[in-house]
């Protein structure tokens, strides 16, 4: 080793090796230490956080709990009541598994609320949320193949009802359907080849996040003022404050969750999946998981086969193309007095969406649900282009350090303007 | 550093709260960890009751205890007065038979072999026995005498005895 010609960054020897080599240490140094942050960022910041620790413990929890579970029709249920009762801490592992999925959809929910009301969506962020809309649908395809596993009734007719989905394309749908449970109907080829998705999918899904990071980092974070970082004094380093930070925000959803999985850890569950799957006997009434609810709801508000299949995806895809129907230049809704209510309304339909999703598709919530659909993809074709040429922004910051001091109101700086940096 | 006050309180905030966190990591890994370890009904499994009231004198049978062959052997004459005559000092593991049995025309003995984990032959009456009469393990050569100790071979060690007891006359409980 030729030690005098390598440059002697760090007091480690270790790390200097490391780092002629490959330059990670200085990468980690640059992205997670020194990284600037807005200083005005909120909460809503930490979400990102929480979703890749959450990520993260879905995937470790879901290793140990695959080392004991078994893809197989006869005996998947078994293997599951197996470990909530036979296997040490396995209703732990479970239910920490179960009501991450949940917490996984509540974060991410929130982490996209946080992104559209602060316009973080828009340039320079645009692949950024491209990225996002993509994990969400890797989250959605994940979450409901895992649904499938523990081979509950609602587990059952819940992959029958959604691989019927793919029988509404004309012509190619049924054999399309077929090709894809491996069988005449949801059997244990379905199950293997799920249970096989299941476990590979959450590792594209971290492949995706990585790629999201790392576009997030290159124009940096956006902040609730939405205007751009102009100088050092509009930053913090992301080492220390914002770690802290993000771990007083771990730390209260550590206690949210636990409070979860240890007193309540079925207040998100179907009771009916804990009835084994017969192919004969469809329950009462199929409900979807509740983050999948609000697209459920769209399917059925649609009185045609195919019009509501292509409106449910519809309504996800319509996602990726948000940052091109804003027209507006400001990013964050605090400067925008019109589009922060329809913002705020478009939320409130989400959940109730959402609702009537959980509810019988007839009379009162059929209604609703129609309703919702109506103002779900009008909020996107209509009012978000029309707002974005009527509405007037409020004066915004000179700077992301003017908004502490109150003072210097300017006319609204383009958020086109290149960013200093 | 430690002339200020204030260093000395962040000291003591850093530290104690780097050192609850790994307390709180090593609690959350915990449960992870003993989720590999055997589960309640593996565990539920872990004794066998062996009727050999219908064994005869120099015959063998081969149970399972917790996935493992355990030979259940009843001796001869000759193989009891073989085992007990060994001088101890020539054996690799030293053990006199009268600590390997409970009863002397009953050897008990787990059947893996202690150097790689094979199962000795020896069982059947077509088996070879090796060269002691006992048992003879195939992977690689070792051999087991009239009382499971190891005589010749690479085995570091006598087959194991496993825990186990006479519940009457003809039903021994392993485990």
């Amino acid at each position: 080793m030729s030690g005098n010609s390598e440059p002697k960054k760090y007091k480690n020897p270790v790390l200097n090796w490391i780092e002629f080599r490959l330059p990670i240490i200085s990468y980690f140094q640059k992205e997670y230490g020194e990284y600037p942050m807005p200083k005005n960022c909120n909460y809503f910041w930490s979400f990102g956080a929480l979703a890749t620790i959450t990520l993260i413990t879905m995937i470790v929890s879901g290793i140990f709990l695959a080392m004991n579970y078994t893809p197989h029709t006869e005996m998947a249920f078994d293997s599951v009541e197996r470990i909530m009762r036979d296997v040490n801490y396995g209703w732990l592992l479970r239910y920490i598994h179960s009501n991450g999925a949940s917490f996984f959809f509540i974060i991410v929910f929130i982490h996209i609320v946080r992104a559209m009301y602060y316009g973080s969506y828009k340039f320079p962020r645009e692949l950024n949320w491209i990225l996002g809309v993509f994990i969400f649908l890797l989250m959605m395809a994940t979450s409901f193949l895992g649904y499938t596993l523990p081979w509950g009734q609602m587990s059952y007719w819940g992959a029958t009802v959604i691989t019927n989905l793919f029988s509404a394309i004309p012509i190619v749908g049924e054999g399309l359907k077929t090709w894809l449970l491996g069988d005449y109907t949801v059997g244990n080829a379905t199950l293997n080849r799920f249970f096989a998705l299941h476990y590979v999918l959450p590792f594209v899904i971290f492949g995706v996040v990585g790629l999201h990071v790392a576009a997030v980092h290159v124009h940096g974070s956006n902040n609730p003022a939405g205007i751009d970082i102009r100088s050092k004094n509009d930053t913090v380093n992301f080492f220390p404050y914002m770690l802290i930070k993000d771990t007083i925000a771990v730390c209260v959803f550590g206690v949210l969750i636990s409070a979860v999985i240890f007193f309540g850890p079925n207040l998100m569950a179907e009771v009916d999946n804990y009835i084994p799957a017969d192919p004969l006997v469809t329950p009462a009434h199929i409900v979807p998981n509740w983050y999948l609810a609000p697209f459920y709801a769209i399917l059925r508000a649609v009185p045609d086969k195919l019009g509501g299949v292509l409106l449910m995806f519809g309504a996800i895809a319509i996602l990726f193309v948000l940052p091109w129907l804003d027209t507006s230049k400001v990013r964050s809704c605090n400067f925008r007095p019109m589009y922060k209510w329809f913002m705020m309304l478009f939320f409130v339909n989400f959940f109730v969406l959402g609702y009537v999703g959980m509810l019988p598709a007839e009379g009162l919530y059929l209604l609703i649900a129609r309703i919702g659909l109506i103002y779900y993809f009008g909020f996107f074709i209509v009012i978000t282009p029309l707002i974005g040429w009527i509405e007037k922004p409020k004066e915004l910051p000179l700077s992301i350090s003017d908004v502490y001091l109150g003072g210097g109101k300017e006319a609204p700086v383009p958020v086109s303007e290149k960013e200093i940096h | 550093m430690t002339d200020n006050p204030d260093n000395k309180r962040r000291d003591f905030l850093q530290l104690s709260t780097i050192s609850i966190g790994a307390v709180g990591t090593a609690a959350f890994i915990w449960p992870f960890l003993k989720s590999m370890s055997p589960a309640e009904d593996t565990l539920a499994l872990g004794t066998t009751e062996v009727d050999v009231s219908s064994i005869e004198e120099g015959q063998s049978v081969t149970v399972k205890w917790r996935g493992k062959p355990v030979f259940i052997r009843k001796r001869t004459k000759d193989e009891i007065d073989e085992a007990k005559t060994v001088n101890i000092a020539d054996l690799k593991d030293p053990e006199e038979d009268i600590n390997r049995v409970k009863k002397d025309e009953w050897l008990v003995l787990v059947g893996v072999c202690t150097h790689l984990g094979c199962v000795p032959l020896g069982q059947k009456l077509t088996d070879s026995k090796g060269e002691y009469n006992g048992w003879y393990c195939p992977c690689h050569g070792s051999h087991y005498d009239t009382s499971g100790r190891i005589r010749k071979g690479p085995a570091p060690e006598n087959l194991a005895v496993p825990p186990y007891s006479f519940l009457n006359d003809t039903t021994i409980k392993i485990g």
